[in-house]
């Protein structure tokens, strides 16, 4: 199967040259900061412009317009804060975490290029609490930055201020929620918030905030070099240039591979991933973290398109996190492990969520590890549709945040493609516990 | 463009974010479950259709705190928004069409409770929620009838402590987080928070600190399961079997309104009722615990005389003839003038004023205080302009001179924090020392005690002119503070005694500098439960009932009592040196102690021991007390009906919900008898006729008889002409009482005085899983109606009149200013500052088991820098204090609130010396030294 990587922001992630996280080797083989002069002649609005031309769309999970999230800044309200999403935590999602390690300069200049262009004075980056590495290599990246004249007062002459706040987060999934991270940054349990107040009305400390995720900051400066027409000209329908998909499980080559999107998931998985080893069937597949509906073998030719996977497969591209798993893989114990993880990282704020993900992890195990009942599948799915109502995707909401119906994606997935085999599997369970019951007596 | 320079100190917390309301006319139509009502644009959902008569369930929701969306019980369909909406955050706006009742609707209120349910412990018959438990009534009204989940349920170890007066069962708790941001939003004390996460979330207090709040028992009452029990009540009754009167407390001046309750004649609770102008539903601990003091083995229970040197039990006549006959024989020793009656700040309205009756009209005395020289002089406090509480939020700012509002007025220490920082008015702390509202002050201007006159008019003189000396940055931080307040209200200034260690005269002169500014009102601080219902009926040197003088209402008592003092008397002070000179020589305590509460023991010690004959009235067997030659006990709050006046002039209504313990009696009722004993038929059967008299002749109380404090939801602000607004005749529609959980909206006394007893109060059937089911309680539809804002018009129009016709109300008038010779700073010594804290040894706090132990010993607090120039190797070390009164020995403490140069001691703590033995009353300020003991 033919295909190629883009390789636009992931230069550095895949090159790997010697020391690509240093001031300097970033701007010999990088360019880092080049855009810098070209983005403060231009005004902040005609970069908005570029940015909404580009068709970014934010690539942390939402895929939300990034030049239209900008826009949604109310006029003349200042200060305004940038907070920048590191804190990188879908399941199986690596790439965020590698663009902090391995080219750390160019997040920078596009948190400078951002800042400047929605007229912010302090940016925050919310970094993973595990990315020690990449913690040190920011930090010292930032500090180059400062030192050289890229961050701090009067940027290149331009007038232009920016601090850079690096916080580190202690370790909590929903803190990758914008408003929970921002809860979080403002010094109080990562909780997300009531919204509205959307954060670019009122978010950080109550200002005008924009979220924006390390790999949108990343493609910035791509865009404001090479111009939103060019950007606009990748991709696919309104999925515009490139994403980086995290490939991981059964596959010959896991990593990180930047394609423009259009490109299906065979290509993505058995051309540049390498297929599945050992020439085993695939069972199933993860397209865009723990929190999306899988698919299966018939999807495979679908294109990595964020609209036609939500509105025809029901599921979304996500984090950009593509789980494989082949056909030695059991899906209820899949299906538990990630009920687990929601368990473990439910904020415990809305009742469903806090309530519904440990039943779930709970029903799951069971019916994992032989203790099931042939009516606990429709059970989840009842209690889980006060969760996730409607069972479908998008999801409908109970819940403040899109953990909760997150917890779902499993189970629904489940019943989609297997419903009567497993169903038949817990009648058989039972009828062996109570053989062994009689047995007893 | 440049670094936009706030610091980090001033950036907004969460508090601060608000819902957007979108624009459109300030009325908007809403559609609820096809009705269409009006609303306020910007209004809750869940409100407005409450307010018309839909209750929507809920669990987090509180209606004094921001909506925070955590327990899904309240989502409904609105038209035109994707999925179901929280109407706990959902504001109205024009056209807006909700279903709260859809399929889609039940499904999710019953999905939702049978989440909350699966790792709830379902103990309710050992729970003390069983009964008036909302999880328990909206699980019959909207939720399943049994449960799917075969798991094992979460456990805890239950209950544990996390405050001396609060226990958590997390067991219980469903996560709803009332409690956290009680105590973080509203009484500014961030102790409980959640920690853990999902389903193992757990209410949780810091490391070695517990949920030492002055107000941890509102989390209790605002609980809406059991996970949060206050020892004081804890499996000492079911909701059904509680009777409930409506009543006010009397701890301090206050005067929250509350709900109080009783099982077997004994007083097991008490509930604040959310009445919007004075408490808005809370209370602090020492009033809502209070009530174990009625109960309490101290209290006198028998009249007794002292015979042969010792006090026995006797019948109420003989006491009252042994009374009676001291005071017949003092006036004919010595005539009225001889005879002085201290205290009656602790009772009702109707025994101060039945007293005040005795005191001026029948013996003939003006020697008659009811403050013991910790207060301020009533010329002040009677003639001051008035704030009401609700002043304060609409206030264009608030200058506290007072003393610390937090230890002294708790729940007027929440409404001042919220004003602060709710409703941004600027808050200027002038105080000695640090206090609670200091953290949230908008400036903060230090002073050494005895100087706060002088400071006071620096301060007004830069308001004024709007300019301050360039070298003096404190000033221009409060005039840059003063700047920020967006209300266009009056200048409120909270006016106390910040330190009994200060004279009155230093206080009084900071007053009037403020009186040379516009629109200044005076909220008046002074403590005691009832001590503005005492002198405003007349137990003041110089004054008479309803804020009149001696001399201009003489004539006006005289012709409807007979008689009234030839001249003004003497106050505490002076009635003490008075009797110590031997020209007074018969006292009357009326529930006082003089020995505990009285500022200067050296004058109280001398002037006990020239009195001839003591008379002791009150329920306590205190110190003074044992010395009496008469003791004529007295019921207490709880046990008796009456009214009392709260610190803004708000005549309230108490109420009797026990039997009286022993054989007291109100004092009022002892004042009648003792008149009578004294050839003067009051003609007073009943508290009403008392309330009626007073309304008929006391000038300031005009029109506020026994029918509109009956019928008055709120009360009546006095004079009630001048204030009509504040007169709301009849009940508001909200949630049925019933729901102790939610804020109990204040009522009208019904003929049998009792409010139904608490259970939930409930009506009809829907709902998905039970099948008959039942909805929580409504008060029916509507706005007072029609005919009682007509008849509360009419009601004060007529009081207007009768106002006009009777003697002039006195007007405080400010003396030139006086400008008393500074008191040179003395380097080697401290400056005492005495005040309050709300744990004492006072004998409300100290005779109830659940507060006695809270108050700490008494210490001298200094700042560190003081402790090293002393010498003083550590912290809690003792040192030798010595004033010109005299020498006492305690333990000091390093105390970084407390200014350099001064020293805070608190009053009335167990332990080996108070300030009492410090302070001469008739000095300007009081100067210690401190020496190490080797």
């Amino acid at each position: 199967v033919a295909a190629e990587e883009t390789r636009l922001v992931s230069k550095f992630l895949r090159e790997r040259p010697d020391d690509s996280w240093s001031f300097a080797v970033a701007r010999e083989q990088n360019d880092a900061y080049g855009t810098l002069e070209k983005a403060f002649s231009m005004t902040p609005e005609q970069i908005v412009e570029e940015v909404t031309t580009s068709g970014l769309r934010g690539k942390g999970g939402a895929g939300f317009g990034t030049g239209q999230k900008w826009s949604f800044l109310p006029k003349g309200v200042f200060p305004r804060y940038l907070a920048v999403n590191a804190d990188e935590g879908e399941p199986c999602t690596f790439k965020d975490h590698m663009l902090v390690e391995r080219d750390p300069h160019q997040l920078i200049e596009g948190i400078v290029v951002t800042s400047y262009a929605i007229q912010a004075h302090h940016a925050f980056v919310y970094l993973r609490g595990e990315f020690a590495l990449g913690a040190e290599r920011l930090g010292q990246a930032i500090a180059d930055a400062y030192a050289n004249g890229f961050l701090g007062r009067d940027i290149l002459g331009s007038g232009f201020d920016l601090e850079v706040v690096l916080h580190r987060g202690a370790g909590c999934y929903i803190a990758g929620d914008e408003t929970g991270l921002l809860s979080s940054l403002e010094g109080e349990r990562a909780m997300p918030r009531i919204k509205p107040p959307f954060p670019a009305v009122q978010g950080l400390y109550a200002a005008p905030t924009i979220v924006n995720n390390v790999e949108t900051l990343s493609t910035v400066p791509h865009i404001v070099r090479n111009g939103g027409a060019w950007h606009a000209e990748m991709g696919v329908n309104r999925s515009k240039g490139t994403r980086i998909f995290s490939v991981s499980g059964n596959v010959v080559r896991p990593g990180n591979y930047e394609v423009e999107l259009g490109t299906t998931f065979r290509e993505l998985i058995y051309g540049i991933a390498g297929g599945i080893p050992d020439g085993r069937a695939l069972k199933f597949f993860i397209p865009g973290g723990a929190s999306a509906p899988w698919l299966v073998e018939e999807h495979l030719d679908a294109p990595l398109d964020m609209d036609y996977v939500q509105s025809d497969l029901k599921t979304m591209l996500g984090s950009g996190a593509v789980m494989v798993f082949d056909e030695t893989v059991d899906p209820l114990l899949v299906a538990w492990r990630l009920a687990k993880f929601f368990a473990h990282e439910s904020c415990g704020k809305c009742t469903p969520c806090r309530e519904g993900s440990g039943w779930l992890e709970k029903v799951l195990y069971r019916m994992a590890h032989g203790y099931g009942r042939a009516e606990d599948l429709d059970l989840i799915l009842s209690f889980g549709n006060n969760v996730a109502p409607g069972l479908s995707w998008p999801p409908g909401m109970t819940t403040i945040c899109q953990l909760g119906p997150s917890i779902m994606s499993a189970p629904v997935s489940l019943k989609r493609f297997w419903y009567d085999e497993i169903v038949e599997r817990m009648r058989k369970d039972t009828e062996r516990r109570n053989a062994l019951e009689v047995a007893a007596v | 463009m440049s670094v936009d320079a706030v610091p980090m100190s001033q950036w907004p917390s969460e508090q601060r974010y608000i819902i957007p309301v979108a624009p459109g006319p300030d009325v908007v139509k809403v559609t609820i479950d096809g009705r269409e009502v009006e609303a306020a644009r910007g209004e809750l959902l869940i409100k407005v259709a409450q307010q018309h008569g839909t209750y929507i369930p809920r669990f987090c929701y509180h209606e004094r705190m921001k909506p925070v969306g955590m327990c899904r019980m309240c989502l409904v369909e609105v038209q035109g928004m994707r999925g179901l909406q929280i109407s706990c955050a959902t504001p109205v706006t024009d056209g807006m069409v909700v279903s709260t009742n859809s399929p889609a609707v039940l499904e999710v209120q019953d999905g939702v409770l049978e989440l909350l349910l699966i790792n709830h412990p379902l103990d309710c018959p050992v729970c003390d929620r069983g009964g008036e438990c909302p999880l328990q009534d909206q699980t019959l009204a909207f939720g399943p009838g049994e449960s799917r989940f075969v798991e094992e349920k979460r456990h805890f170890e239950k209950p544990i402590e996390i405050s001396d007066l609060v226990l958590l069962d997390r067991e219980r708790c469903i996560q709803c987080g009332r409690c956290t941001r009680f105590a973080a939003e509203v009484s500014g004390d961030p102790l409980i928070d959640f920690g853990g996460r999902g389903g193992n979330t757990e209410v949780i207090t810091y490391p070695d600190q517990p949920f030492r709040s002055y107000f941890s028992g509102n989390t209790v009452q605002i609980c809406p399961v059991g996970a949060l029990t206050a020892r004081p009540y804890r499996f000492r009754a079911r909701p059904w079997d509680l009777q409930t009167v409506e009543t006010s407390c009397t701890t301090c001046a206050v005067g929250c309104r509350g709900a109080l309750q009783s099982t077997s004649n004994r007083i097991v609770r008490l509930l604040g009722i959310d009445s919007d102008v004075v408490n808005q539903g809370w209370l602090c601990d020492k009033g809502r615990y209070g009530y174990e003091w009625v109960h309490t083995a101290d209290r006198v229970r028998a009249p007794m005389v002292r015979k042969d040197g010792e006090l026995v039990e006797v019948s109420w006549p003989e006491a009252l003839d042994a009374a009676a006959d001291g005071l017949r024989g003092a006036i004919a020793r010595g005539g009225p003038g001889s005879i002085a009656v201290l205290g009656g700040a602790r009772g009702t309205n109707e025994d101060a004023y039945v007293w005040a009756r005795l005191a001026k009209g029948v013996i003939g005395t003006d020697n008659v205080d009811a403050q013991l020289a910790d207060g301020l002089p009533a010329d002040v406090v009677l003639g001051m302009p008035r704030a009401t509480i609700s002043d304060l939020d609409r206030a264009r700012a608030i200058v506290l001179l007072a003393p610390d509002l937090k230890e002294e007025l708790p729940v007027l220490f929440l409404r001042a924090l919220r004003a602060a920082n709710e409703l941004g008015v600027p808050l200027l702390d002038v105080s000695a020392r640090d206090n609670g509202l200091t953290r949230d002050a908008t400036a903060v201007l230090r002073h050494l005690p005895g100087e706060i006159g002088a400071v006071a008019e620096r301060l007004v003189a830069a308001i004024g002119g709007g300019h301050v000396p360039d070298a003096d940055g404190d000033l221009a931080s409060v005039l840059h503070a003063m700047g920020q307040g967006e209300g266009d209200g009056p200048l409120v200034v909270v006016l106390g005694r910040p330190s009994l260690a200060e004279s009155a005269d230093a206080v009084v002169r900071a007053a009037a500098a403020f009186t040379g500014l516009a629109d200044v009102r005076f909220l008046s601080a002074l403590r005691r439960g009832n001590v503005h219902g005492a002198l405003d009926l007349g137990l003041a040197p110089g004054f008479l009932p309803g804020r009149v003088t001696l001399q201009v209402a003489g004539e006006h008592f005289a012709a409807a009592w007979g008689l009234v003092p030839a001249e003004p008397g003497a106050d505490a002070t002076g009635i003490l040196a008075g009797a110590a000179a031997g020209t007074i020589d018969t006292l009357v305590l009326l529930g006082c102690d003089p020995i505990a509460d009285f500022p200067d023991r050296a004058r109280v010690r001398a002037a006990f021991e020239s009195v001839r004959f003591l008379v002791a009235v009150g329920p306590f067997a205190s110190d003074a007390a044992e010395r009496a030659d008469v003791v004529l006990p007295t019921s207490v709050w709880g046990e008796k009906s009456g009214s009392t006046t709260n610190l803004e002039g708000r005549v309230m209504r108490v109420a009797r919900l026990v039997t009286p313990e022993g054989a007291t009696m109100p004092d009022w009722r002892v004042a009648a008898e003792l008149a009578a004993r004294l050839d003067s038929d009051f003609d007073l059967e009943t508290v009403e006729e008392v309330q009626d008299e007073i309304a008929r002749l006391a000038p300031a109380l005009a029109g506020v008889d026994a029918d509109l404090l009956r019928r008055a939801r709120d009360g009546a602000v006095v004079p009630i002409a001048h204030r009509p607004d504040e007169i709301v005749l009849g009940a508001d529609a909200r949630v049925s009482p019933a729901l102790s959980w939610e804020p109990i909206p204040p009522g009208v006394a019904s003929d049998e005085t009792t409010l139904s007893s608490v259970g939930t109060g409930v009506v009809e059937a829907s709902g998905t899983g039970a099948a008959a089911t039942i909805k929580p309680g409504l008060v029916e539809d509507g706005v007072p109606p029609a005919q009682a804002v007509a008849d509360a018009g009419e009601l004060t129009r007529a009081a207007g009149e009768a106002l006009a016709a009777h003697p002039e109300l006195h007007r405080w008038v400010p003396g030139a200013p006086s400008h008393p010779a500074e008191v040179p700073v003395d380097a080697y010594s401290l400056r005492l500052v005495a005040a309050r804290t709300l744990y004492d040894a006072g004998s409300t706090a100290a005779s109830g088991p659940s507060l006695a132990h809270l108050a700490a010993g008494g210490a001298l607090f200094v700042h560190p820098s003081d402790l090293t120039r002393i010498g003083v190797a550590h912290d809690g070390d003792e040192v030798r204090v010595t004033s010109a009164r005299g020498t006492v020995v305690l333990p000091v403490r390093a105390d970084p609130g407390t200014r350099p140069g001064t020293a805070f001691l608190p009053i009335n703590h167990a332990g080996p010396a108070s300030p009492a033995d410090l302070i001469d009353v008739a000095a300007p300020l009081t100067e210690l030294r401190v020496e190490t003991i080797r």
